[in-house]
């Protein structure tokens, strides 16, 4: 089934095909592997380069791990002072390690390495530095950073003016931004898919699996979304014992059970981001960025748009950074992350490890660097003695435990090699080549909070946990605050097993799995008060001073501290960093923290490729093509075609030889003038309307009356919106006595059968009246010229009269086809000509049009497309798209007589609001060149003769135009103050975007048969 | 203080210890001559304009949470003058020559970086729509051109020109328009006005109105207590419906979320700022690097300052049509404002039927740019009971004469301009 | 987000389109009316432009044009886009008795 992620057992980590037989050297060449354990698969050992250099590491690492088991330290620069950064995290809020992956088009910046799974032949990056990491010039900017504090943009670069834009900002803008992203069409494909559930999981951890068991054994339709590419959450990483065995083999039943459960669908390598109204989520899949690229036909990455009725979210929590100088050397890691690449990658981040800790937590560091026969070179607890539970460890192991604070971290860009220890009034020197730091966890509250639900602080764990959380959502285990593996295993079960009973679900969830209850005590430390720069938000470089910096220029709100600081909106959105810099800022203020409060969280929870959020939409396929139903055949007589709305229509169609479109469509109205030419009209809206009402009905919508119209009579009509503006127009024919058909123009056919709609449905719903949208049920073709009639007498059954007598001017009547189809025949004319309008089911659209060409043949039938169309009904001075622009009423466009004095209908009283009525208004009139071989152009404007161009000169513009063949010369429609009254008057015409300035004259729209005789002929 | 290189230069030698408040904070006083509803930017400026150019410094700005924390802090940060219909024009213009004179007024960098505003079009209709207005504002002597394909592709090599379901023909661009650093802004009028004796007051919530016998409104309810006032101005926005209900006030404007993202910090790729002509899109790429870009409104009323999936799908699709090397560029934040969308898609900047009550609403998405000209003409009103020349279309009651400024021809469908 | 259509059930709101406040009534004047010109475009007037613009509970008009065509009204939570109930425009009622199987 498309969509399910097979999810690999724990250790056992596909590998490619035809993997390499166990490189012993290979593993040889990882400084910091550790001979045994991790889940890794020694068996299938994968090379991959960083910044060209090529390394080593197992199938099952993260690019984080392999980088961590080659002992690489240096990973990246910061964004600011381009300070040497290592890698920070084991997870998706890694700050620092950032990198550039793959090459060419495939070229994405900015992926956390901590995230991006290991391949054969992964190829990876450092960016943000020039020429190279080691020697990056950009950190000079680190000797400036006594000027670059917080806000000093603000404040300076304001002298001379104009250097701004040519100097600063340019230079400012070259050195910002972090990698670099490839500048070519990206060549991979996205998807997009719904799912539906009852009980939404978020997280894998003990708390998320035993809440999918819970749901999935009581019956719910469970989806468990897990981020990483193995389930398991921090189980991987910590261990412990789950229900007397090993957490590991707990997590492998459970996994087992819920893959035996049908109900439940595991999706791994699949980030929950977003929650929306109603129950959805928003999720994205990585379907294939564990590999070099996706196979072909295969995507790279899936959006899910996931319905749920109920969720919990067991998203973990975030250990959070101490503040201290040195805090963001190359070395310098979360103490579970350390614990994560010791337990999970099997890769040692350091050879002697310093472990800086104020909580319990830390100690099982501490405990795992000693289990796999690491060093500790001190622990440094400012609470000042060893956790009850870890009293023996440090006695067996004979720990040097110090009761104080690291003040300082030295070394270079390849990491730290030496911390400062102060104890008291007395400093020591330490060295360690890996600082284990923790300063509690951070409950993951932003899914509770992305509607806006704010956290509230709870003083025993020194955290912010969930407050009010979006409908139909349960907070549980670390994610709430509930940080002991026994609460995540017992709050996860619950909050399952009630999500599964709010939906309904009837069967028994069992018993939440059991573990010891550890302890976990914590002494809030945020900040070490010491000299020399410490960080807050490392890929930022907001320090602590600039944090009280902004609180003394008056930057105290949460939120100007990060707008002003920028401290929470690098790429890691303050997971690491804001309750840091808040709890710093509420010090500062001398307030609480819970006073202080926190700024908005705002999704999504991981950054989301843009690519996956448009899926499939993208270049032809943005939107989706709406084809006429001759549109075939058009494309086989080489028809240009022209996009209108989602339509394409045959624009014109040239022959051999014409090497301009002017030329074609000059022919092609010259055809239809002197000849007959035919035009596939079928994008034009079309709505029947029946019922007993069906003409007081359109009495109401229309400006004109449609009751009195006779049956088989058609009639141009024009309707208003309520405030009186033209909306749109078109002609109705009266085919029954309780039946009209009625048109649109092909751009308003969605938004008049929605107007129509709510005329009935809403406002007249007593009308005897029923409205079917006809659009794309009927092929229309447009036949016109003085020919028209011969070809249709080719065309139509013998029986048939179309003499002028028998089918006169305006008629309207179902008429048999030789060959014994019945088609609908209106005698309408958009261009001037004698004309019909022939209509027949859309499917024979197609043949139509080719049994008009043959019909046609004897009289030199051409087709003509929508540009000779425009032509003709400019020529004849027929108002259209760019004259019905929403703004003009029917008097401005000279149909105000067609109004009913007798009857009320929508946009009458509105539009007899004095300024709609205002003599001044600009009107439609017709515009000829003084000089006949000039040019016109649309959007040229139209000020009086002899008056300087400017806002009070300014009279009107011209609407439409085009060159007339048969005037020989330009011509336009255009809107012009008075224009009514100002025939035969000379105006100047400016164009000052295209460099124009020339005379026209001020004429009667209508310049091709006045009379109208020729439709009528 | 003021800010220059050589202040910064001399902080830096005492560790910046020696930086104060840019803004008092104060308490609100018994009586100003003047209260602002809104800390926003239209407010904060017309509190500096009363007092810079207009002489009226007993004034209080009332912001309910942090100044800046609605719309003036949300939006996309564009500054452009490129409107087609009287009203729009001259006004938008008059502010975007306060924008290139801003810095040096507030002693405060804003960032105003003039890169260019392109709006691209994919028809012939639509080239002669943008020819329209483009020729609009030359003959207001404002600067504009119009690019066909060969010129674009020579400028913006990267967009989508031989693979677009709408094929991009070319655009108009406005080169004096771009961006500002739009916190800046709110910083920097705040900081200005204050050193005139403006109290901008946050963490004070309006609740009501006080009036006189006569009806007229004489001060406001606050959760900081009772402030007198001779005039009241509301500067409010997405809450403007929500203010005038307090003095029983319908108004011809409905409030909408609108949405928009920024992508994490790449380096440059795109120079100005660039509209999609045949789709819901526009982007912009910040100093910092982040791609900053948006959509159309999510479409119902809402005051909810977040949106929904649709249309953060619809805005990357509409950016995929045209820059389909943005793919892998991952979107890093959303967030929403609330727009007050008026009927005709233009601001309303009046006094209203109540005595002692003056209107600046209807900004629809375009409050942002209209920042300093806004500021300026609502403290002409406010100080001379009479409109700004440049704001004299603005009226409330032009919907009721039916003299509407409808750029879009949209009509009274607010969610459609 | 979905709109339980009365016709179609539960669907995606892209589904959907919003025209807005469905509380304000469309006054109806005859071309004869007796009421003073300026009564009447007063009245038009309200209904056209003027907006409660609440901000909580509200009535409002959908249409499901990618569905059944039918106006909807809606009441629904402008600051929290709850949906509280969908009922059908009283014109749709046709539609509904059909479904009913009259």
């Amino acid at each position: 089934m498309s969509g399910y992620t097979e999810t690999q057992p724990l250790g056992r980590t596909a590998t490619a095909d035809g993997r390499a037989s166990p490189d012993r050297s290979s593993a040889a060449n990882q400084s910091h592997r550790l001979a045994n354990g991790g889940l890794i698969d020694r068996q299938a050992p994968l090379q991959f380069s960083f910044d060209g250099k090529s390394m080593s590491g197992f199938a099952g690492d993260t690019l984080a791990s392999a980088l961590v088991a080659n002992g690489v330290k240096l990973v990246a620069r910061s964004f600011k002072y381009h300070r040497p950064r290592g890698i920070m995290t084991a997870g998706s809020e890694e700050p620092s390690a950032l990198v550039e992956m793959r090459t060419g088009a495939r070229k994405e910046a900015n992926t956390r390495a901590t995230t991006q799974e290991l391949y054969d032949g992964l190829v990876a990056s450092s960016q943000n530095r020039w020429p190279s990491l080691r020697r990056d010039f950009m950190a000079v900017n680190s000797l400036l950073s006594p000027i670059f504090v917080a806000g000093f943009y603000y404040k300076t670069f304001m002298w001379p003016a104009k250097f701004w834009e040519k100097l600063y900002e340019p230079a400012i803008r070259r050195a910002a931004g972090l990698g670099e992203t490839a500048h070519l069409p990206d060549p991979d494909h996205y998807d997009k898919a719904w799912a539906h559930c009852d009980v939404l999981v978020v997280g894998s951890g003990a708390t998320g699996l035993s809440a999918a068991l819970a749901a999935g054994r009581a019956g719910a339709r469970v989806i468990l979304c897990e981020e990483d590419s193995h389930i398991g959450g921090r189980l991987l990483s910590d261990g412990g014992e789950i229900d007397g065995m090993p957490a590991l083999d707990w997590l492998r039943r459970v996994t087992d059970e819920l893959a035996s459960l049908p109900n439940v669908r595991i999706m791994a390598r699949t980030a929950v981001f977003g929650v929306y109204d109603g129950g959805d989520f928003g999720a994205l899949e990585r379907v294939n960025d564990h590999v070099p690229q996706p196979a072909e036909h295969q995507v790279r990455q899936r959006l899910w748009r996931i319905a749920t009725r109920r969720s919990v979210v067991g998203a973990g929590a975030i250990e959070r950074p101490i503040v201290f100088p040195g805090n963001d050397r190359p070395g310098v890691m979360m103490a579970a992350a350390v614990r994560t690449y010791i337990n999970r990658f099997a890769a040692m981040p350091g050879k002697r490890i310093a472990v800086f800790t104020n909580n319990d937590d830390g100690w099982r560091t501490v405990e795992a660097v000693v289990r796999a026969g690491g060093e500790i070179a001190a622990v440094i607890d400012p609470r000042g003695k060893v956790p009850a539970a870890y009293r023996a460890l440090a006695d067996r192991s004979g720990l040097r435990v110090l009761p104080g604070q690291v003040v300082d971290v030295k070394g270079g860009v390849d990491g730290v090699r030496s911390i400062t220890v102060a104890t008291g009034s007395s400093t020591q020197n330490i060295d360690t080549d890996c600082l284990a730091a923790s300063g509690g966890w951070n409950p993951n509250v932003a899914l509770s909070s992305f509607h806006r639900g704010r956290p509230t602080w709870r003083e025993d764990i020194a955290a912010f946990v969930p407050g009010v959380s979006p409908p139909g959502m349960i907070m549980a285990g670390a994610a709430n605050g509930d940080l002991s593996l026994d609460a995540c295993l017992r709050t996860g079960h619950a909050a399952g097993a009630m999500a599964a009973a709010e939906t309904g679900a009837k069967g028994k969830s069992g018993n939440a799995a059991k573990a010891a209850d550890e302890a976990f005590a914590i002494q809030p430390l945020w900040q070490v008060k010491a000299k020399g720069k410490a960080f807050v938000d490392f890929q930022h470089d907001v320090t602590a001073s600039d944090v009280t910096l902004a609180q003394r220029e008056g930057f105290e709100s949460v939120e100007h501290l990060k707008r002003y600081t920028t401290l929470g909106m690098a790429t890691d959105q303050g997971k690491n960093s804001n309750v840091t810099g808040l709890a710093i800022m509420a010090d500062a203020r001398g307030r609480s923290i819970a006073e202080t409060g926190t700024t908005i969280y705002r999704p999504p929870y991981a950054p989301v490729a843009i690519g996956a959020l448009a899926g499939h939409h993208r270049d032809q396929n943005f939107h989706a093509w709406r084809l006429t139903p001759s549109h075939h055949w058009a494309a086989e007589r080489g028809a240009v075609f022209v996009d209108t709305g989602l339509w394409k229509r045959a624009q014109w169609f040239p022959l051999a030889g014409e090497t301009d479109w002017l030329q074609s469509v000059k022919r092609e109205v010259l055809a239809v003038r002197n000849g007959v030419g035919f035009c596939d009209v079928s994008t034009l809206g079309k709505v029947d309307v029946r019922g007993a009402d069906a003409g007081t009905f359109l009495d109401r919508v229309y400006i004109n009356g449609f009751s009195k119209l006779a049956v088989g009579k058609a009639r141009y009509g024009l309707m208003l919106r309520e405030d009186g503006i033209v909306m749109d127009d078109g002609t109705t024919s009266r085919l029954a006595e309780d039946h009209y058909l009625t048109t649109t123009t092909t751009a308003k056919a969605g938004p008049v059968t929605q107007h129509l709609e709510f005329c009935r449905q809403v406002l007249w719903p007593e009308l005897d009246v029923q409205l079917s949208s006809a659009t794309d049920q009927w092929a229309q073709f447009s036949i016109a010229g003085p020919r028209t009639r011969d070809l249709l007498i080719n065309l139509v059954d013998p029986s048939e009269d179309v003499s002028n007598e028998g089918f006169p001017f305006m008629g309207v009547r179902e008429v048999m086809l030789r060959g014994g189809m019945k088609a609908r025949l209106f005698r309408i004319s958009f261009s001037g000509e004698m004309a019909f309008e022939i209509a027949v089911p859309a499917r024979y659209g197609e043949a139509m049009a080719r049994n008009i060409m043959k019909a046609g043949e004897p009289f030199g039938v051409v087709p003509y497309g929508t540009e000779a169309l425009g032509v003709m009904r400019i020529e004849k001075g027929h108002v259209a798209g760019p004259e019905l622009n929403g703004m003009t009423t029917a008097s401005d466009l000279g149909l105000g007589g067609m109004a009913s004095k007798k009857k009320d209908f929508i946009g009458r009283i509105m539009a007899g609001r004095e300024a709609l009525m205002a003599p001044d208004r600009q009107v439609v009139v017709g515009i000829k060149p003084v000089d006949k071989a000039r040019r016109l152009r649309s959007g040229a404007h139209v000020v009086p003769k002899g008056a300087i161009p400017g806002p009070e000169t300014d009279q009107g513009y011209l609407t439409s135009v085009c060159f007339s063949p048969v005037l020989d010369h330009w011509i336009a429609l255009a809107l012009v103050e008075r224009g009514r009254e100002r025939i035969g008057e000379i105006v100047r015409i400016c164009d000052p975007l295209r460099n124009e300035d020339y005379e026209a004259e001020i004429c009667s729209p209508v310049f091709y048969d006045p009379e109208g005789g020729r439709q009528r002929a | 203080m003021n800010y220059s290189i050589f202040s910064l230069l001399k902080a830096a030698l005492s560790n910046h210890q020696g930086w104060t408040r840019a803004w008092r904070d104060p308490a609100p006083k018994k009586h100003y001559d003047v209260v602002i509803i809104g800390g926003g930017g239209h407010g904060l400026a017309t509190a500096y304009f009363l007092a810079h150019k207009y002489g009226i410094r007993n004034v209080a700005v009332l912001e309910k949470g942090w100044i800046g924390s609605g719309n003036a802090g949300r939006n996309t940060t564009i500054i452009r003058s490129n409107y087609g219909l009287p009203g729009n024009t001259g006004f938008y213009e008059l502010s975007m020559q306060l924008w290139e004179r801003m810095e040096q007024d507030l002693n405060y960098n804003t960032m105003v970086s003039q890169r260019g505003v392109l709006n691209l079009y994919h028809s012939d209709a639509q080239r002669d729509a943008f020819a329209r207005r483009g020729n609009t504002m030359r003959l207001n002597g404002i600067d504009a051109e119009l690019l066909d394909q060969a010129q674009l592709r020579r400028e913006l090599p990267f967009l989508n020109y031989d693979n677009a379901r709408f094929p991009i023909m070319g655009g108009l661009i406005q080169r004096r328009g771009g961006t500002a650093r739009h916190d800046a802004v709110v910083w920097g009028y705040a900081r200005a006005a204050d050193k005139y004796g403006v109290d901008v007051i946050q963490n004070c919530e309006v609740t009501g109105f006080v009036r006189d016998n006569s009806g007229r409104v004489t001060g406001v309810e606050t959760s900081r207590g009772t402030i007198g006032a001779g005039k009241v101005g509301m500067a409010v926005a997405g809450n403007s419906s929500r203010v005038a209900s307090m003095v029983d006030m319908r108004l011809p404007i409905e409030s909408h979320v609108l949405q928009a993202f920024v992508s994490e910090a790449i380096k440059p790729l795109i120079p100005g700022v660039v509209t999609f002509g045949a789709g819901h899109f526009y982007v912009s790429q910040s100093d910092k690097g982040g791609l900053v870009f948006g959509g159309d409104l999510d479409g119902y009323n809402s005051y909810a300052q977040r949106g929904n999936m649709p249309v953060m799908e619809d805005v990357c699709e509409g950016g995929m049509a045209i820059m389909p090397m943005i793919g892998r560029v991952r979107m890093l934040r959303q967030w929403g404002g609330i727009m007050d969308m008026s009927m005709d898609g233009s601001p309303i900047i009046d006094k209203t039927p109540i005595d002692g009550l003056y209107l600046n609403a209807g900004w629809c998405y375009g409050g942002f740019k209209a920042t300093p000209a806004s500021g300026l003409v609502f403290a002409h009103l406010l100080a001379r009971d009479e409109p700004h020349a440049e704001a004299a279309r603005f009226r409330l009651d032009r919907f009721r004469r039916g003299a509407m400024i409808d750029e879009k021809g949209q009509g009274a469908q607010p969610n459609l301009h | 987000m979905r709109i339980a259509c009365p016709f179609c059930g539960e669907r995606d709101s892209s589904e959907f389109s919003y025209l807005g406040d469905a509380s304000p009534k469309r006054p109806n004047f005859a071309v004869d009316s007796p009421n003073s010109p300026a009564e009447i475009e007063d009245a038009v007037f309200d209904y056209v432009y003027l907006r409660a613009n609440v901000a909580g509970d509200m009535r409002e008009y959908w249409y499901h044009g990618g569905g059944c065509r039918s106006w909807l009204i809606a009441e629904r939570n402008t600051v929290t886009h709850e949906f509280k109930s969908v009922t059908a425009a009283p014109g749709a009622g046709a539609a509904l008795a059909g479904q009913a199987g009259e």
